[in-house]
C-alpha cells in the first residue's frame, strides 16, 4: 500500500466524517461550518489527486471546491441566515440519534452495494467509490431529514461533493466533464439562492413546512 | 525460564503495578495544574493528589444508617478491580509477566463489572443525588461500552489480536499506516476515555452541579477511606486510558520484553513522559471546551459509537481492498 | 464546413445570447420564433444528411427521431407561446420585464436539450439535460405564486436527485469502461462503450444501470418518483409545460435508452427490459388510478404524461423491432398531442380564467371552436381511432399480446383505466351549463391545430419513408 493511496484514503474517510457532522449539527451556523470543512477537504483530496495522478487539470476542480464551496458559498449563507433572522436552530423530521443511525445504515450500504461489484476495478478506486457513494447517501438523507431550505441547500452540495470525490477517484476522467460538473454546481446555486429569496419574500420563513401546506391540489 | 529469570519477570510486572499506583495522583495533579494556569489562578501544587489521599485515609469514614454491606465492600472492589485493569495496560514494556490477561475484552469487562458496582453502591442509601448519578451514568455507559466494544474490534481486525502487547507490537512494526479507520477509532475511544472519566464536556469534576454532576452524584455520600479508595480508582482510572491510548496510538518507544532492567527504565522514562504530557493536553481540553447540557450528553457519547461503527465498516473496506 | 448538427445544438443557444438583448415584447416573440423556425430547418436538414459517429457528436436514426420531434415541437411552441405570453402580460400575471429572461431561456432549454440529443459522450448527456433540467425549473417558478415556487422547489429538490444519482451511475459507467478502452475520453464516448459492450465488467454495470435507472427515471416521471411532475406542470407556464411533457421526458427517455443499449450488449449483466417493464408498468396504472383525483386540468394531464410514460418504458422494456417500433412511434405521437392539449389548455385557461376542472363547463356554448379541438385532442390521447396514438398503442399491446398474452392484460387496463378518467373529466367541460367569465381567446390556435392533423395523418397513413426510418431507428435499439 503506498502512501498516496492511504493520504486519499485518509481524505475521503474524513470527508465521510464531516457528513456525519452534518447531521449531527443541531444550529444552521454550525452545518454551515462543517459543510466548509467538508468542502476544504474535498479540496485537499482533489489537489492531491491531482499532484499524485499527475493531473494539473484537476487543480482546477480543487481551486474550486475551495474557494466556492469551501469559503464563498458558506459565507454567504452565513450572511443570509443572518440577515433574515431565520431561526439559528436547525428544524428536523428525526431526531439526531436516529439520522446518525440511518446514516450508518446508508454507509454500510454503500460499502455492500460496491464491494459486491467492483471486484475487477483497482482497489483504491473501488475504496473511493464506497465512501463517496456513502457520503453521495448522507447528503440525500440529509435533504429528507432536514426541512428548512437552507438545510436542504447544504445537503446537496454535500452530495455534489460526494460526485466530485467519485469522479476524480475515477482515474483519468476527461476534463470536459469535470469543468462541466463546476459548472453545472454553479447554475444550481444559482438556482438556489434565488429559490431562497422568492421564499422568503413569499413566506416570511423557509422552512418547507410552511410550503407544504399550499399543495396546489388540495386547495 | 531459570528461576532468576522468573523473580526478574514477576519484580517487572510488580513494578509496573507500583508505577501505576505511585503517579496516577501525579497525572491527576497535572491536569489540575495546567488548567489552573490557563486559568490565570496559582492552582494546588502538583502533589495535592497525595496529600488528599492520605488526609482522606487518616479521617473517618462516615457511613449512612440506610446503607448495606454493599455500600461499604463496593470501594475496595472498585479500587481492586481499576487496579488490575490498570496494570495489565502495557506501560513501559511490552510482554511483560501477565501480558497474556492484558486483553482488551477483558479490560473492558473489568471496567464494566466496577461501574456497575459503583451505580449500585451509588444507589444503595436511597438519597435521590446517588440515583440521578447512578442512572446516567448507564445512560452514558449504555452507548460507550458497545462504542469500546467497536474500537476493540476494529484493532483486532487490524492487528489481528486482542491482546494490547500484541496490537502495540503491530503498531511499532508498522508506524506510518494512515488508516482511516485507526485514526476514527482513536477519536472514538478518546470520546469514550472522556466519558469514563467523567471529564469535559461529559461531566464535570470539579463541580457538584446537581443538573450535570454524574460521577459526582454517585459518590456524594462516600467520606474517608472509603472515599479515598473511589478517588484512588477514578485517579488509576485515567492513567488507564492515558495509557492505553499511549500504548495504541503512540507506542514508540516502548520496551520489549527482553529489553532488560535497562530498557525498561528506559521504556519507564519515556512512558512518564508521555502519560503527564497526555495529562496536560487533557487539561488544556478541558480549558478550552465547555460542559454539555445532559440531554445532549446521548448524542456526544453516540459520536463514540457511530465513529467506532465507521471504523469497523471501513476496516472491513479496506481489508477487502487489500485481498 | 459547418454541419445541420452543430446548427440544431448552436442555432438555440446563439438565439439565447441574443434575446436577452431584445427588450420588447413584440420584438422577442417574433425573433423567438425565428430561432426556433431555424433549429427546426435544420432538425430537417439533419434527417437528409449523412449519419456519422464522431467523439462528441453522434447522429445516427435513432437520436434523429428524438431531435425532429424536439425540434418540431420546439418550433410550434415558439409560435403559442409567442400569442400567449402577450396575453399572460395584458392580464399582470408575469411582469413584462421577465420576458426577455423568458425567452432566452426558452432557447437555452431547446439548445440543452438537442446537445443531450446529439452528444456521443455519456458526460455531455448528462449535462445537456441538466442544464435543460435547471432552466425548467426557473421556468416553473416564473410566475412567483407561492404554488409556483412550491412547484419549483420540489421539481429542483427531487431533480437534483435525480441528477446526482445519474451523474454517479455515469462514474460507475466509465469505470466499468476503463479496463476495455482505456483512461479518457473513450470510456465515456457512448459509441465505443456500445461496441465494447460484452467486454464491460457485469457487475459494475448492473449497479450502473440502477442508479442510472433512478437518476433519469425521476427525469422521465417514473412512478415512484414522479412527484415533481404534475405540480411542475401545473404551476409553470403553459407553454412550458407543453415542452416538459412533450420533450424533456422524451429526452431522459432518450438517454435512459442509450444505456439500455449499453447494458443489454453485455449479457453477463443484469436483463434491462424487465426492470423498465416492471417500472413502467407501476408507472401506467398508478398514473391511470391518480387520473380520478385530479381537480386541476394541467395536472390531470401531467399524471396522463406519467402514464404514457409508463407505457412507453413499458414497451421498450419488451424490446424488440416491433415492440421498439412501437415505443418510438407512441413517443412521437404523445409528444404531438400531449403539447397540443397542452396549447388547448392554455387557451381554456385563458377563457375561463381558472384551471380548476369544476369551474371548466360548458366550453362547446361559449367557446365552440375550441371545445371542438379540445375534445378531439383528448379523444386522441385516449387512444381513440383514427388519431396516430390509437395506431402505437394497439401495435404495443398487440406485440405484448403475442408473445406474453397474460402480461398484455395490465397495460390494457391501464389503459383503460385512464380513458375512463379523461372521458369523465372531459364531459363536464366541453358540455353542461358555463358558469364563471367566458374571456374571448387571443392566443393562436395554429399550433394546436397543427399538431392535431399531424396525429390525425399519422393515424390514416403513415408515409413509408416514415416507417423505415423508425424501423431502423427500433433495430438499432436492439
Amino acid at each position: 500500500m503506498n502512501q498516496a493511496y492511504e493520504v486519499s484514503h485518509l481524505l475521503a474517510g474524513a470527508m465521510l466524517v464531516t457528513s456525519f457532522a452534518l447531521l449531527y449539527q443541531e444550529r444552521i451556523a454550525a452545518v454551515l461550518n462543517a459543510f466548509a470543512a467538508q468542502s476544504i477537504t474535498l479540496a485537499l483530496a482533489v489537489a492531491w489527486a491531482a499532484w499524485s495522478q499527475d493531473r494539473p487539470d484537476l487543480f482546477i476542480t480543487a481551486l474550486i471546491a475551495l474557494v466556492l464551496k469551501g469559503i464563498v458559498i458558506p459565507v454567504a449563507l452565513h450572511r443570509t441566515v443572518q440577515r433574515l433572522g431565520i431561526h439559528r436552530e436547525v428544524e428536523k423530521v428525526v431526531g439526531v440519534g436516529i439520522a446518525l443511525v440511518v446514516g450508518l445504515a446508508l454507509t454500510g450500504l454503500a460499502q455492500a452495494l460496491v464491494l459486491k461489484v467492483a471486484h475487477a476495478t483497482a482497489s483504491h478506486a473501488r475504496e473511493e467509490l464506497a465512501l463517496a457513494l456513502a457520503i453521495i447517501l448522507l447528503g440525500f438523507l440529509m435533504m429528507i431529514l432536514r426541512r428548512n431550505a437552507v438545510t436542504q441547500v447544504v445537503g446537496f452540495m454535500s452530495m455534489e461533493n460526494g460526485l466530485i470525490l467519485a469522479a476524480t477517484g475515477a482515474r483519468g476522467m476527461p476534463l470536459v466533464v469535470e469543468v462541466s460538473v463546476a459548472f453545472s454546481v454553479l447554475i444550481t446555486l444559482f438556482v438556489f439562492a434565488v429559490f431562497v429569496f422568492r421564499i422568503r419574500e413569499r413566506f416570511d420563513t423557509i422552512d418547507i413546512e410552511a410550503l407544504d401546506r399550499m399543495r396546489g391540489d388540495r386547495r | 525460564m531459570t528461576m532468576g529469570d522468573l523473580v526478574v519477570q514477576v519484580l517487572a510486572q510488580g513494578a509496573q503495578m507500583f508505577f501505576v499506583l505511585l503517579i496516577a495522583p501525579l497525572a491527576v495533579g497535572v491536569v489540575r495544574r495546567v488548567k489552573a494556569r490557563l486559568m490565570r489562578r496559582q492552582g494546588a501544587p502538583l502533589l495535592q493528589g497525595y496529600r488528599d489521599l492520605a488526609k482522606l485515609l487518616r479521617k473517618e469514614s462516615v457511613v449512612a444508617e440506610s446503607a448495606s454491606w454493599l455500600f461499604r465492600s463496593a470501594p475496595v472492589l472498585i479500587f481492586a478491580l481499576t487496579w488490575v485493569a490498570a496494570a495489565l495496560v502495557p506501560s513501559f514494556a511490552s510482554g511483560l509477566m501477565f501480558n497474556w490477561a492484558a486483553d482488551v475484552v477483558a479490560l473492558v469487562a473489568l471496567l464494566g463489572a466496577a461501574r456497575a458496582l459503583l451505580a449500585l453502591a451509588g444507589m444503595d442509601v436511597g438519597t435521590s443525588f446517588g440515583g440521578i448519578g447512578s442512572s446516567r451514568e448507564m445512560m452514558i455507559a449504555t452507548l460507550a461500552e458497545p462504542a469500546m466494544m467497536l474500537i476493540v474490534l476494529t484493532l483486532a481486525i487490524a492487528a489481528g489480536t486482542t491482546r494490547l502487547a500484541g496490537v502495540a507490537d503491530f503498531f511499532i512494526a508498522e508506524p506510518f499506516a494512515v488508516r482511516v479507520s485507526l485514526a476514527l477509532s482513536l477519536v472514538a475511544l478518546i470520546i469514550v476515555a472522556l466519558a469514563e472519566n467523567a471529564r469535559i464536556p461529559v461531566d464535570n469534576p470539579v463541580t457538584h452541579l446537581e443538573l450535570t454532576m454524574v460521577h459526582e452524584a454517585m459518590i456524594l455520600e462516600y467520606s474517608g477511606r472509603h472515599l479515598a479508595l473511589i478517588e484512588a480508582a477514578s485517579y488509576l482510572k485515567l492513567v488507564l486510558y492515558l495509557s492505553l491510548l499511549i500504548c495504541l496510538f503512540a507506542p514508540f518507544g516502548m520496551a520489549p520484553a527482553t529489553a532488560g532492567v535497562g530498557g525498561w527504565a528506559l521504556g519507564l522514562l519515556i512512558w512518564t513522559a508521555k502519560l503527564l504530557g497526555g495529562a496536560a493536553l487533557l487539561g488544556l481540553w478541558e480549558v478550552s471546551i465547555a460542559k454539555m447540557r445532559v440531554f445532549r450528553l446521548p448524542d456526544f457519547v453516540g459520536i463514540a459509537f457511530v465513529f467506532g461503527f465507521l471504523a469497523i465498516l471501513l476496516a472491513f473496506l479496506t481489508r477487502g481492498a487489500v485481498e | 464546413m459547418i454541419h445541420a448538427y452543430q446548427i440544431v445544438v448552436l442555432a438555440p443557444y446563439v438565439a439565447a445570447l441574443v434575446l436577452v438583448a431584445i427588450p420588447g415584447y413584440r420584438v422577442g416573440a417574433i425573433a423567438n420564433v425565428l430561432a426556433s423556425g431555424v433549429t427546426f430547418g435544420a432538425g430537417l436538414w439533419l434527417i437528409g444528411s449523412a449519419r456519422r459517429v464522431g467523439d462528441y457528436a453522434i447522429v445516427d436514426e435513432f437520436n434523429i427521431v428524438f431531435i425532429a420531434i424536439n425540434t418540431l415541437v420546439g418550433f410550434t411552441t415558439a409560435l403559442f407561446s409567442a400569442s400567449y405570453i402577450g396575453h399572460e402580460i395584458e392580464t399582470g400575471r408575469l411582469p413584462s420585464s421577465f420576458v426577455r429572461f423568458y425567452h432566452a431561456m426558452f432557447q437555452a432549454m431547446m439548445g440543452s436539450m438537442n446537445l443531450a440529443l446529439i452528444a456521443n459522450n455519456i458526460g455531455v448527456m448528462w449535462v445537456g439535460l441538466e442544464l435543460a433540467t435547471l432552466i425548467t425549473v426557473v421556468m416553473v417558478g416564473l410566475y412567483r405564486t407561492p404554488q409556483a415556487i412550491e412547484a419549483a422547489w420540489k421539481y429542483f429538490i427531487l431533480a437534483s436527485v435525480g441528477i446526482s444519482l445519474a451523474f454517479f451511475g455515469t462514474i460507475l459507467i466509465y469505470l466499468a469502461g476503463q479496463p476495455a478502452l482505456g483512461e479518457g475520453v473513450p470510456a465515456m464516448t457512448w459509441s465505443l462503450l456500445q461496441a465494447a459492450a460484452t467486454r464491460l465488467d457485469p457487475a459494475i454495470l448492473d449497479l450502473a444501470f440502477i442508479f442510472l435507472l433512478i437518476g433519469y427515471g425521476t427525469k422521465v416521471g417514473l412512478a415512484p418518483l414522479h412527484a415533481w411532475l404534475p405540480d411542475a406542470h401545473a404551476e409553470g407556464p403553459t407553454p412550458i409545460s407543453a415542452v416538459l411533457s412533450g420533450l424533456l421526458l422524451n429526452v431522459a427517455l432518450y438517454i435512459l435508452l442509450r444505456f439500455k443499449m449499453i447494458v443489454a450488449g453485455q449479457p453477463a449483466a443484469l436483463d434491462p427490459g424487465p426492470v423498465m417493464i416492471v417500472m413502467g408498468l407501476v408507472s401506467l396504472i398508478f398514473a391511470a388510478f391518480m387520473l380520478y383525483q385530479r381537480r386541476d386540468i394541467k395536472r390531470l394531464f401531467a399524471y396522463s404524461s406519467i402514464e404514457h410514460m409508463g407505457l412507453m418504458v413499458f414497451a421498450f422494456g419488451m424490446g424488440g423491432p416491433l415492440a421498439n417500433f412501437a415505443g418510438l412511434l407512441h413517443m412521437a405521437m404523445h409528444s404531438l398531442t400531449k403539447s397540443g392539449i397542452f396549447f388547448a389548455v392554455g387557451h381554456i385557461a385563458q377563457a375561463k380564467g381558472t384551471q380548476r376542472i369544476a369551474e371548466i363547463t360548458g366550453l362547446s356554448v361559449t367557446h365552440p371552436r375550441l371545445a371542438v379541438v379540445f375534445a378531439l385532442a383528448v379523444l386522441a390521447i385516449c387512444g381513440m381511432p383514427p388519431f396516430g396514438v390509437f395506431a402505437s398503442e394497439f401495435l404495443i399491446l398487440t406485440t405484448t399480446f403475442a408473445r406474453e398474452p397474460w402480461l398484455a392484460l395490465l397495460p390494457a387496463f391501464g389503459l383503460l383505466v385512464g380513458f375512463g378518467a379523461l372521458l369523465m373529466r372531459l364531459q363536464g367541460t366541453i358540455f353542461g351549463e358555463p358558469v364563471g367569465p367566458a374571456h374571448r381567446v387571443d392566443a393562436s390556435s395554429v399550433p394546436m391545430v397543427l399538431h392535431l392533423l399531424l396525429v390525425l395523418t399519422a393515424g390514416i397513413y403513415l408515409p413509408p419513408m416514415l416507417v423505415v426510418w423508425f424501423r431502423r431507428a427500433a433495430e438499432l435499439l436492439g
